[in-house]
């Protein structure tokens, strides 16, 4: 389980990582989602992987340590929601971009050979 | 009033939340205005009162404010001590006078500018404000969202083209910062700033060698936030393309890099850390000189007022850095009113550039077909008659030209205003016990007044001395009032120099004994208890 989690967020993050430094804007909003998920993947396995715990206070269940545990979830869903809002106005500026150069490349401009 | 006094510290973030919201619904622009100067007025009342709160050095020096009331570690603080004092007064005088410069021309060049000042306002005092690490993550988000709003206030190719490379920096920082508060809480499992640094000597073996990793890419993030070479390249031009008023604002935000640099560094590798990082950290040194040497040699290739403006505050922050890096407690209060008066004096120039490229007739650029068809409007493009108040100031050129020198001297950190005064303070205290490390300092912070002296003399003979023909541009009063203001805080400062760094002096004591911060914040026998706990493990 944990060698898939590490496989997916190093999957992720390298593609990101790659994608954020080519010259298209399309791919550097493609690759910042990428590294996204890969972190918001990273926060949440940071508190360890448990498989079936519950989340949510059981009176039958005492053990506090067989609970998942609920503050990695709560920074996801924040990290979620800004990642979400930042790319949508990212996409918005690229758009500005391309309307206002004519091209897609990230300096506004094509590179001369 | 004494009731009441706890819950200040919070206004500062609710109010401008409150009314930014408020405000979008507001359609009369004398109304949008009226409300948000006095919030922004509001808010500078505040933030003096705060100040005053914590200045004397027999009162009470913290004050933590628990949101809902929940108990430290588990709930979030807000902590105002004279550090985040300090930096929320700096940023609510240079609020007024950027929002008072913005008042003649650049509120008109897009509807939501109001809403967004303030937004940026309330992410920055929170993220000044507050004691918790993953709360700090979202007040840089707040203020980050809003200041990608304000580059790109007014429109055109430029600002487009530079707040495409900025947001996408800042949301690959935005990624490193999670990624940092992740390690972080993974191995002490929490996120209050103070618990942390409270279980931080209770940390061994490989867990340590983890959560400095986590503290290295943490301290990556505020390092680019900070501008240090080599991340900073992305700088120099968001702030030349960005709108006076804006750039003006933006001066603060790479001291919220600096801040939040001192605080984990103070917090976490502290004296009573017992880490195995050393504090003096001689990296920060090495790269805030770094950052004075390059943006040095920037600055004496830029042909443009804004680059040069950009620059220089590359050099402040990087100077500010260094200075922590080498460790000097006399230093490092020179440092910190280096940097009251340097963000004052780049916010000045910032907007003083705007006048200065009024006289050199360069702002008529072509500012681009519009992106957004209704919300356009030229702030160039005089409004009906009888709108503007347009009043020719008689000798508007001996005007900008004083403001001009004065925020030179200021910049350069030549005598006699508080530049000098910083400068000379980081250089005494550096001077003390010092090393080679420290002499070579103290060489660049001397070099550095030497290249900004040039740079400026250059350009400023081109534009206002040798011009062949000036164009005497229409300056409003506000446009003045905001200048003069920010000219005259430095002056204050000057005279009152003894006072300022008094309140610095006493600020990095503060900082050198970070269990105090933790007792306040968590209370007095917290730390006994931990140490009882770890104990029985």
């Amino acid at each position: 389980m944990e060698i898939v989690l590490a496989l997916g967020i190093g999957v992720l993050i390298g593609s990101g990582v790659w994608l954020l430094f080519r010259p298209r804007t399309f791919q550097v909003v493609i690759g910042l989602s990428l590294i996204s998920y890969g972190v918001n993947l990273f926060i949440f396995s940071v508190s360890g992987v448990q498989i079936g715990a519950a989340p949510i206070l059981d009176p039958a269940i005492t053990d506090l340590s067989t609970y998942a545990d609920p503050l990695p979830q709560a920074l996801v869903l924040t990290a979620i929601i800004i990642s979400f809002a930042m790319t949508a106005l990212f996409l918005v500026v690229l758009l500005a971009s391309r309307g206002l150069t004519g091209t897609d490349h990230v300096d506004g401009q094509e590179p001369t050979p | 009033m004494n009731s009441l006094f706890p819950h200040l510290i919070i206004v500062p973030i609710i109010l401008p939340l409150a009314v930014a919201a408020f405000i979008i619904m507001v359609e009369q622009r004398s109304l949008r205005v009226a409300i948000s100067f006095t919030t922004v007025v509001a808010l500078l009342a505040t933030s003096i009162v705060m100040l005053l709160s914590v200045a004397s050095p027999e009162a009470n020096a913290v004050s933590v404010y628990r949101i809902g009331d929940w108990p430290a570690p588990f709930g979030i603080v807000l902590v105002l001590d004279r550090l985040s004092a300090g930096m929320v007064a700096l940023t609510s005088v240079l609020a007024l006078a950027a929002y008072v410069f913005s008042l003649a021309r650049w509120d008109r060049a897009g509807p939501r500018f109001h809403a967004l000042f303030l937004l940026l306002l309330t992410g920055l005092n929170g993220a000044f404000l507050t004691g918790d690490l993953f709360n700090l993550f979202v007040f840089f988000e707040v203020l980050l969202a809003a200041s990608y709003g304000l580059v790109l206030h007014g429109s055109g190719t430029a600002r487009v083209k530079a707040s495409l490379h900025y947001i996408a920096i800042n949301l690959g920082a935005a990624s490193l910062f999670l990624l940092g508060v992740a390690v972080i809480y993974g191995i002490t499992g929490t996120l209050n700033m103070a618990d942390i640094a409270a279980r931080i000597p209770h940390i061994a073996g490989q867990q340590r060698v983890l959560f400095e990793i986590g503290c290295a890419v943490l301290g990556i993030a505020f390092l680019i936030k900070a501008g240090i070479w080599p991340l900073n390249f992305w700088l120099p031009p968001t702030y030349s393309a960005s709108s006076a008023p804006a750039a003006a604002m933006f001066a603060i935000m790479t001291k919220l890099g600096v801040y939040a640099t001192l605080r984990a560094t103070f917090l976490f590798f502290g004296a009573d850390a017992g880490g195995t990082v050393d504090y003096p950290s001689p990296l920060l040194l090495l790269g805030g000189a770094l950052t004075i040497v390059m943006s040095s040699i920037g600055m004496l290739a830029a042909r443009t007022f804004s680059r040069i403006a950009g620059f220089s505050v590359l050099i402040s922050s990087g100077a500010v850095l260094a200075v922590v890096g080498a460790g000097s407690e006399q230093a490092l209060s020179g440092a910190l009113y280096y940097m009251i008066s340097s963000t004052f004096a780049v916010a000045a120039f910032f907007l003083l550039i705007e006048l200065l490229n009024r006289m050199r007739g360069t702002v008529a650029a072509p500012m681009g077909p519009p992106v957004f068809e209704d919300e356009y409007q030229d702030p160039y493009e005089d409004g009906p008659p009888g709108d503007e108040v347009g009043v020719v100031i008689p000798a508007v050129i001996a005007l900008i030209s004083g403001g001009f020198i004065l925020s030179g001297l200021l910049l350069a950190g030549l005598p006699p205003l508080s530049g000098f005064v910083g400068k000379f303070a980081m250089m005494v205290g550096l001077s003390e016990h010092a090393t080679i490390a420290d002499w070579i300092l103290i060489a660049l912070l001397t070099v550095s007044s030497f290249t900004v002296i040039v740079a400026l003399l250059r350009i400023g003979i081109e534009t206002i001395s040798a011009a062949k023909e000036n164009t005497v541009p229409r300056v409003q009063g506000v446009e003045f009032i905001a200048i003069a203001g920010l000219l005259t805080v430095c002056i204050v400062m000057t005279t009152n120099a003894a006072t300022v760094l008094q309140y610095t002096n006493d600020t990095v004591s503060w900082l050198h004994h970070p269990q105090y911060y933790v007792d306040a914040v968590l209370g007095t026998d917290y730390r006994a208890g931990l140490e009882a706990y770890e104990g029985r493990k």
